[in-house]
């Protein structure tokens, strides 16, 4: 068992991923996930891990970089956060197509403009198309898990995907948290060794990332849907592994308090635990309110989201971006499609908050259900709404 | 050749023979073919030099052709040829 300790949750991302035996990195310095850019550097300058550390001139040339490392047989690693994921987007299709097992930690910020460096999830939304495997953690202890599992996940054979494992800016990163960094011996015995499905090596040519036209395009896009789909199961099977081994138990949708729930909150990320002291709050004043945690983004899992939303009255679904001139936030898109066949389903309610940094309180949380609640008419249901925009 | 299904796809589509690019022939795209009058070739190779595709060969009597395999029709053979022997003639 590792051991208890206190530290700034950046910091240790970078330690957990240090005990993943990363063949390299490359990572540009971007706010708010610069610590871990800085913790990995000092890592590899203090010879604490045996790796190459690419100094890059941007997230470009550091997604670039993974990619041709990845190819080459490499396990790497990178992370960025808002502006520098938007300029690596080009490159996050190439290779989840390329099936190059990178993993990225993403330091949750908002998008410019207007310029911002606080936290909410404008900047993963844009990439949620690019065929990569999408997690977010709630606190620092999951950072750590979700990290060094993501290896795992993305190199298992039946996989073969970049993963990145979505971190809110500062509320997360910046915090230091108490947790349990797991040993380098656990860390060995949990983890195998990287096996590349192909490798550029002059023993064996290959091409990487070849042209397709029209008479092959659709069968590779068929078969990139196909395995990411497929990856919820060995996602599930590493999760239940880890929780076998350290105790801590991930699912795709978690839940709380919601058997007999008449309003449901469906959060992502940080929030999540703010909005769980809001349902204790009601809970004491008999409000019948429960929390569903939605882990998994992609692949999105639409079998457990369906199974634990079909019955209750009410869903208030939290978005921390917003589609512009569509149907509301992301999540709450994808939330209500998953639903539309069912027989029997919710009204759903959609607050778009926490944007930019704009500060949560568990009275916020409290005031939507509040809200929701006494919508006795459902004439709120099926739109959205800025929480706590000035009018 | 049969089209392989996504099923067959190998993972990440890796092209494990080398130079197969050459089995794809890029000349289906043409609508325009270069035909080269030679009395009026001297020779000098700079179709050979400008042809993007690398598909303009010399002959073994020292004048130049496509190879319509791969020739595009792009028609920089015929743009650079300043003594004005290459023409563009439409494809039937």
């Amino acid at each position: 068992m590792g051991k208890r300790i206190g530290m700034e949750v950046a910091v240790a991302v970078a330690e957990a991923v240090g005990l993943c035996n990363i063949d390299m990195a490359a990572v540009y310095p971007i706010t708010p996930q610069s610590h871990i850019a800085e913790h990995l550097s000092d890592l590899v300058a203090d010879g604490r891990i045996d790796a190459e550390f690419v100094t890059v001139e941007s997230e470009h040339s550091a997604m670039s970089a993974v990619i041709g490392a990845s190819g080459a047989g490499a396990r790497s690693y990178t992370a960025t956060s808002s502006q520098g994921l938007m300029y690596m987007h080009e490159l996050l299709p190439i290779a989840s197509a390329m099936r190059l097992p990178i993993c990225m930690a993403i330091a949750n910020r908002a998008v410019s403009g207007p310029l911002n460096i606080l936290n909410d999830h404008t900047d993963i939304m844009p990439q949620r198309d690019s065929g990569w495997i999408s997690i977010f953690v709630e606190n620092g202890q999951e950072a750590i898990d979700m990290s060094i599992m993501s290896f795992k996940i993305a190199e298992h054979k039946d996989v073969m995907l970049p993963v990145n494992v979505n971190i809110d800016g500062f509320q997360l990163t910046h915090m230091v948290e108490p947790f349990e960094m797991p040993t380098q011996e656990e860390v060995n015995q949990f983890l195998p060794p990287f096996v590349p499905h192909a490798t550029l090596h002059p023993s064996k040519p290959v091409t990487m990332g070849a042209f397709a036209m029209s008479d092959y395009f659709a069968e590779i896009m068929k078969a990139k849907d196909e395995a990411i789909k497929n990856s919820k199961k060995v996602i599930v099977d590493v999760w239940d592994e880890w929780a076998k081994m350290f105790g801590r138990k991930y699912q795709p949708v978690e839940t709380y308090q919601v058997e007999d729930a008449d309003v449901l909150m469906l959060t992502m990320g940080s929030m999540g635990e703010t909005a769980q002291i809001a349902i204790d709050e009601l809970r004491a004043k008999g409000v019948k309110a429960g929390l569903v945690k939605l882990r998994l983004w992609r692949p999105f899992p639409l079998a457990e989201i369906k199974a634990v939303l079909k019955n209750v009255k009410k869903l208030i679904v939290t978005d921390r971006a917003i589609s512009f001139g569509g149907p509301g936030g992301p999540v709450f898109s994808e939330v209500k499609s998953a639903l539309y066949a069912e027989a029997k389903r919710p009204l759903i309610y959609n607050y778009i908050y926490g944007l930019g940094g704009r500060d949560m309180a568990v009275k916020d949380f409290a005031g939507m259900f509040e809200k929701v609640l006494a919508d006795t008419t459902n004439q709120e249901s099926d739109t959205y709404e800025f929480w706590g925009v000035r009018e | 050749m049969a089209l392989k299904t996504w099923k067959e796809l190998p993972i990440g589509c890796v092209v494990s023979e080398p130079g197969s690019a050459s089995e794809y022939h890029t000349g289906s795209w043409r609508s325009q073919r270069p035909i080269w009058k030679n009395e009026k070739c001297i020779k000098c190779g700079i179709c050979y030099v400008y042809c993007p595709e690398g598909c303009v060969q010399q002959t073994e009597d020292g004048f130049f052709q496509a190879n319509l395999d791969y020739c595009k029709g792009c028609g920089i053979c015929a743009h650079e040829c300043w003594p004005h022997a290459i023409s563009m003639v439409e494809e039937g």
